[in-house]
């Protein structure tokens, strides 16, 4: 690969610092890109890392700094600058219209607006000569709501070649693809250096850094924490830069696992839209266990958290808690049921943002004494036990008349974990309960997790991390399409192996799945 | 008369067309916004704001066409105002639409009242006349319920063909209806979805006020009160109806235009005679209802209908 | 631009921009009164005057107001859910219809019996013409805005239907207009000699009614919720079509109840002019009092003291009595505007 030092430079960051309110998102921060390099900018969540591509593409307006694309210094708040200067941007969530094709999504915003037609054989044959050049297979006529994730991530990259892009920046790209797929999207990305594109890499997850990167770049906190060549550093070294202190694993004790408290028998559920619904799935959660369960996002996740959280029934096949049929299932039957529910997404379904703290907590448990009695609220037990919650659970906030909207996903998300913990479950349904948050809030909501299996209690996490689900699940199932892998217990599989299966390999033979 | 008497008389489908042809303009108005992402409920008032803006430049001497250019600036003004409190502010859109629906309207008599201060029958003016398009008026039939119009009613079928090719087939099409889907990705190409949002509102508003101005320089001949009379909760009816598609929509007005056209015929058969008028008044609104609850599940909504966009939310 | 929420507003800015809002409202009126040709600050001082001047004007500003209370409850009540209630209008109708049905003879009971079944009658006719959109938009997703908007106009027809049918007046010499009300059936007035009826103090009851439910139960808390956020209610087990129906019924009869205190309370018959748009300037009310039940009853006594004043206005100044209209339309849309910059402010992006 080139030397970058002897490269151009393409793009140089210049002191870039970057305030919301009282937080400062990026503080100071100045490097260089060079012509042909990789440069994998690395940080915890939170760390300023999406914010600062932001202002890089000109979504955002730096407050102090200047950014510099081949030497010419780039107006800013301007994204059409950004992208004229051959800036392109995949961005984590995709920016994709759902009702038109791929090629009109490519085409977006590239011809003047006021253009009668806007050249529909040409775009396809450039899209189609792209589609060849960088190995990114996608038929340019497809509706983009049909298309899968990785389909679309390539649609993505599509849009910024399109533009002729010389700087690539991919923002976590891949957090949505199997561990296959993220080698695809390696090859285009080598692909494109060799055609002369530099390209930056945004990430948390430390082997990919240090498979695909020439350089490293760390934030943290908002600050450049370090800069260092790759092959000068390895994934130990990385991890302590980005977290700024040793990260021990979370301690795992051997399980204990008893009863089965939760069984699914052949159950199958609808398709919604373009996300699977479960396919005759069979799985069996026990007392005192962990169940992790691995997959790429818009698998069938959702319809397994969904069912076990009680907001679907099965359209086929049986459902069974302690071994036998419940007579409704709601989410309301599912509480009565023992099963604590840790949504996807705390802002949208696990709080309300406008209500305050005590509103929040009692949102599962206002219809019982001590809370309510024949219709009337009771505020004070209410304010009482959030007041519990709160100290027991260490959420950081001026008091239960906050208003949630105003604490951090770390603390949000420490209250939900109380309302649902206090009322000590026998079953835990956790869907993605780390995602967002810091290291410290992190660690704090794993051994959570862990506490309530020692007490007992069937824990099943559910996350498209896969190095999480195999630090703390006693036994794994894969989801791939609907349908649900075999348990296999911890170890058993290499990262590989689960690679082959979250790619939905392995599952044709059996014809269905199977019990723990 | 028999009722299929009514439906093949060329008269019945002259009226017909004449009556959707305001619904066509406001509905294509509403049609445009709600693409880009707005619901604009402001359409009735700004309907009645064309209707006066549009008959007093005519009553005061201008020409007819250009009454049609007041009307639709003026519907633009109130667009622009929408557009402001609803995209960059984020405000409510059922709210502000309803809040613009008042002060259009109130504005509106207010103004009129001004301008004609003692006056108890409302003045006529010389309104559009309609044009017999030379050869195509003598076919039988067809020539003369659709080719005896006056030229707005021509305007308005034209206007819904080069809604639809601007929608899908140039590059402003595709960015409006981006931004109603997904205004990330209008974000991302390096577009401005404020901009597209607030330019889809303002000529959508100006159309709306295009299709007021219709009733009273193509219909009525003369402004007054209550004369806009719920036509444009109609169309946001007949938008949902369309499938927020411009030949459709276009479609479900002549429809409704028809059977608007075809209760008014049967009031005068003796079997219309015996059942109250008003019953014959309330058939478009239960109608529009109807089509809301039939169209309900096949429906594409705009993903994005409603959802203010902002590019610094964190 | 960006918005940027405001994490602890001040004081001044909670009070202040609202203030401003109404300010602004003040001298737009007041520029739209010079083009009338008046003088702005005597137009002003009219509308106060002709509201709260005399007692004979401050008791027609509290006549005025009770339905305005009502339907201000009702879309209050209604939005509060995400319910977007903008038939109050209908109901109000529907609640007028069942009083003269109930209250020209054909039940003679004595008051204290006859009141009572009127007014839950009313209320029950009021909610079922909400639960018909409030069902449309649970089972098939169909908007409640546009429905509700559209049955207005069929209440409307179909009041007027029944004025020149089945509840024509036969003395009425040929008027659409119902028949009187018995005097068992007619609201008494708070105080002998006063022009106020008892609809007023139903109205207050009912404003500190709603603001308890909202408050203290358990349904005044899934209201808000299934408001606030319809999905984390659902996922936290709150039935929201259920809720969306309660609170269909809440509104509905509330509205209807403005339609019985109109009837019953101050005209004694029913005419098809009975509300002057009661039930759309009960959104302006409730956004004004920014949905919270007891700010109703003073947003209702803003409003009303406006079209009282404007209509006295009118006859002194000359200038047409829209402006009340306009005045509304601005209060309005400038605070909403105003609520939102308390909370939120404007920053270059």
């Amino acid at each position: 690969m080139t030397n970058h030092k002897e490269a151009q430079v393409v793009l140089r960051l210049d002191n870039i610092t970057k305030r919301f309110g009282s937080l400062t998102a990026n503080d100071a921060i100045s490097f260089d890109l060079a012509q042909g390099e990789v440069i994998a900018l690395l940080g915890e969540n939170g760390a300023g890392k999406t914010t600062l591509m932001n202002i890089l593409f000109g979504h955002y307006t730096a407050d102090e700094g200047r950014v510099e694309v081949f030497g010419q210094a780039l107006p800013p708040g301007n994204p059409r600058a950004a992208l004229a200067a051959g800036v392109g941007m995949v961005h984590q969530h995709f920016t994709l219209a759902d009702n038109m094709t791929v090629l009109e999504n490519i085409v977006l915003g590239t011809a003047p607006l006021w253009k009668l037609g806007f050249g529909k054989a040409a775009a396809r044959r450039r899209i189609l000569a792209l589609v060849q050049d960088y190995g990114l297979q996608v038929d340019p006529d497809a509706q983009v709501g049909s298309l899968t994730v990785g389909e679309r991530q390539r649609v993505e990259i599509l849009k910024a070649l399109y533009r002729d892009a010389r700087i690539l920046i991919l923002d976590e790209p891949t957090a949505v693809l199997t561990p296959q797929e993220t080698d695809d999207l390696f090859a285009t990305m080598r692909k494109a250096v060799a055609l002369g594109l530099s390209v930056i890499f945004i990430s948390h997850k430390l082997h990919e850094v240090t498979a695909i990167s020439n350089r490293v770049v760390v934030l943290r906190h908002g600050k450049l924490v370090a800069e260092a060549r790759t092959a000068d550093t390895d994934k130990h070294i990385l991890a302590q830069m980005m977290v700024g202190e040793e990260v021990a694993p979370p301690s795992v004790r051997a399980a204990n696992p008893g009863d089965v408290l939760i069984a699914l028998d052949q159950v199958s559920t609808p398709d919604r839209g373009s996300a699977p619904g479960l396919k005759s799935v069979n799985l069996n959660l026990r007392a005192g266990q962990i169940i992790g369960l691995a997959g790429v996002s818009g698998n069938g996740q959702a319809a397994l958290a969904d069912l076990i959280g009680g907001l679907i029934a099965p359209a086929s096949g049986s459902l069974r808690i302690h071994d036998a049929a419940p007579k409704s299932w709601t989410p309301r039957a599912a509480l009565a049921a023992g099963i604590a529910r840790i949504p996807e997404d705390r802002h949208k379904t696990g709080t309300i943002a406008d209500f305050d703290l005590t509103e929040n907590a009692v949102l599962e448990l206002y219809t019982k004494p001590p809370f309510s009695t024949k219709g009337w609220m009771h505020w004070q037990a209410a304010r009482d036990f959030t007041q519990t919650v709160i100290e027991g659970y260490d959420v950081r906030c001026p008091g239960p008349d906050t208003r949630i909207r105003l604490l951090s996903g770390g603390n949000m998300q420490k209250l939900i974990l109380g309302r649902v913990l206090e009322t000590t479950p026998e079953v835990v349904l956790a869907n993605q309960p780390v995602r967002g948050l810091d290291i410290g809030a992190l660690t704090y909501v794993h051994e959570q997790l862990l506490a309530a299996r020692d007490r007992g209690a069937a824990v099943l996490l559910i996350s498209e991390d896969l190095d999480e689900v195999t630090a703390l699940s006693d036994v794994i199932h894969v989801i791939s399409e609907g349908r649900l892998s075999p348990g296999f217990e911890r170890g058993a599989l290499s990262t590989t192996e689960l690679g082959v299966w979250m790619a939905g390999h392995g599952f044709e033979e059996e014809g269905g799945s199977h019990a723990a | 008369m028999d009722i299929l008497d009514i439906l093949i008389s060329a008269s019945f489908w002259t009226a017909a067309i004449r009556i959707a042809s305001p619904l066509i303009f406001a509905a294509l108005g509403e049609l445009i916004c709600e693409r880009a992402g707005v619901l604009n409920l402001g359409i009735e008032g700004i309907m009645v704001v064309g209707a006066f803006a549009g008959w007093l430049t005519v009553y005061l001497g201008g020409g007819l066409w250009f009454g049609v250019a007041v009307a639709m600036l003026s519907g633009m003004a109130f667009g622009l105002l929408h557009a402001t409190l609803t995209v960059p502010f984020g405000l409510s859109q059922h709210v502000v639409g309803l809040g613009i629906t008042l002060l259009a309207t109130s504005l509106t008599y207010y103004c009129y009242r001004l301008a004609l201060p003692s006056v108890t029958s409302p003045p006529k003016i010389e309104a559009f006349q309609p044009y017999e398009v030379p050869f195509l008026s003598d076919i039988p039939l067809i020539g003369e319920a659709v080719f005896s119009q006056t030229p707005l009613t021509y305007l308005a079928f034209v206007l819904a063909v080069v809604v639809s090719i601007t929608l899908y087939r140039t590059p402003l099409g595709l960015a409006v209806r981006a931004a109603g889907e997904n205004p990330a990705a209008v974000a991302a190409q390096g577009l401005s979805v404020t901009g597209i949002r607030m330019g889809a509102v303002m000529v959508g508003s100006g159309l709306m006020a295009v299709g007021g101005a219709f009733l009273t320089m193509s219909a009525f001949n003369s402004f007054f009160f209550e004369m806009v009379n719920g036509r444009g909760w109609i169309c946001i009816a007949l938008v949902v109806f369309g499938s927020w598609k411009p030949g459709k929509t276009l479609l479900g007005a002549v429809l409704f235009a028809a059977f608007d056209a075809l209760q008014i015929r049967v009031q005068q058969t003796p079997l219309g005679a015996d059942i109250p008028y008003q019953i014959f008044l309330m058939a478009p609104y239960i109608l529009s209802i109807l089509a809301l609850v039939i169209m309900s599940r096949r429906a594409q909504v705009p993903a994005a209908l409603m959802v203010p966009f902002n590019k610094g939310e964190r | 631009m960006r918005l940027e929420p405001v994490a602890n507003p001040t004081l001044t800015r909670q009070l202040g921009l609202p203030a401003l809002a109404l300010l602004c409202t003040v001298v737009i009126a007041s520029l739209l009164a010079m083009i009338a040709g008046a003088q702005p600050f005597s137009v002003l001082g009219l509308i106060v005057k002709g509201a709260f001047g005399s007692k004979f004007a401050a008791l027609e500003t509290l006549n005025r107001a009770t339905p305005l209370i009502f339907t201000g409850l009702a879309v209050a009540v209604a939005f509060r859910a995400q319910l977007w209630n903008i038939g109050a209008e209908a109901q109000l109708y529907m609640g007028a219809v069942v009083t003269v049905v109930l209250g020209t003879g054909a039940l003679s009971w004595p008051a204290f019996a006859l009141l009572p079944t009127i007014a839950i009658a009313a209320m029950l006719a009021g909610a079922v013409a909400l639960l018909v959109p409030t069902f449309l938009k649970t089972r098939f997703g169909v908007d409640e805005v546009v429905t509700t908007l559209l049955l207005n106009f069929v209440v409307l027809l179909w009041v007027s239907m029944l004025l020149e049918g089945a509840l024509k007046d036969p003395m009425g010499l040929g008027w659409p207009k119902s028949a009187r009300l018995i005097a068992e059936a007619r609201l008494p007035r708070i105080m002998d000699g006063l022009r106020l009826h008892w609809g007023f103090g139903l109205a207050l009851i009912s404003a500190l009614v709603v603001w308890v439910i909202q408050r203290r139960t358990t349904l005044g808390y899934e209201m808000r919720a299934v408001g606030l956020n319809a999905e984390a209610a659902r996922f936290a087990g709150i039935p929201v079509n259920a809720v969306l129906i309660k609170t269909a019924l809440l509104s509905g009869g509330l509205a209807a109840l403005a339609g019985f205190s109109e009837v019953a309370g101050l005209k004694g018959n029913l005419t098809l002019d009975i509300s002057p748009g009661f039930g759309y300037t009960g959104i302006i009310v409730a956004m004004l009092a920014l949905l919270n039940p007891l700010g109703v009853v003073v947003a209702a006594l803003f409003v009303a003291g406006i079209f009282v004043g404007a209509d006295s206005m009118s006859r002194a100044a000359g200038v047409p009595t829209y402006l009340a209209d306009i005045m509304l339309a601005f209060a309005l849309l400038l605070m909403v505007l105003a609520i939102m910059l308390t909370k939120f402010r404007v920053r270059r992006s």
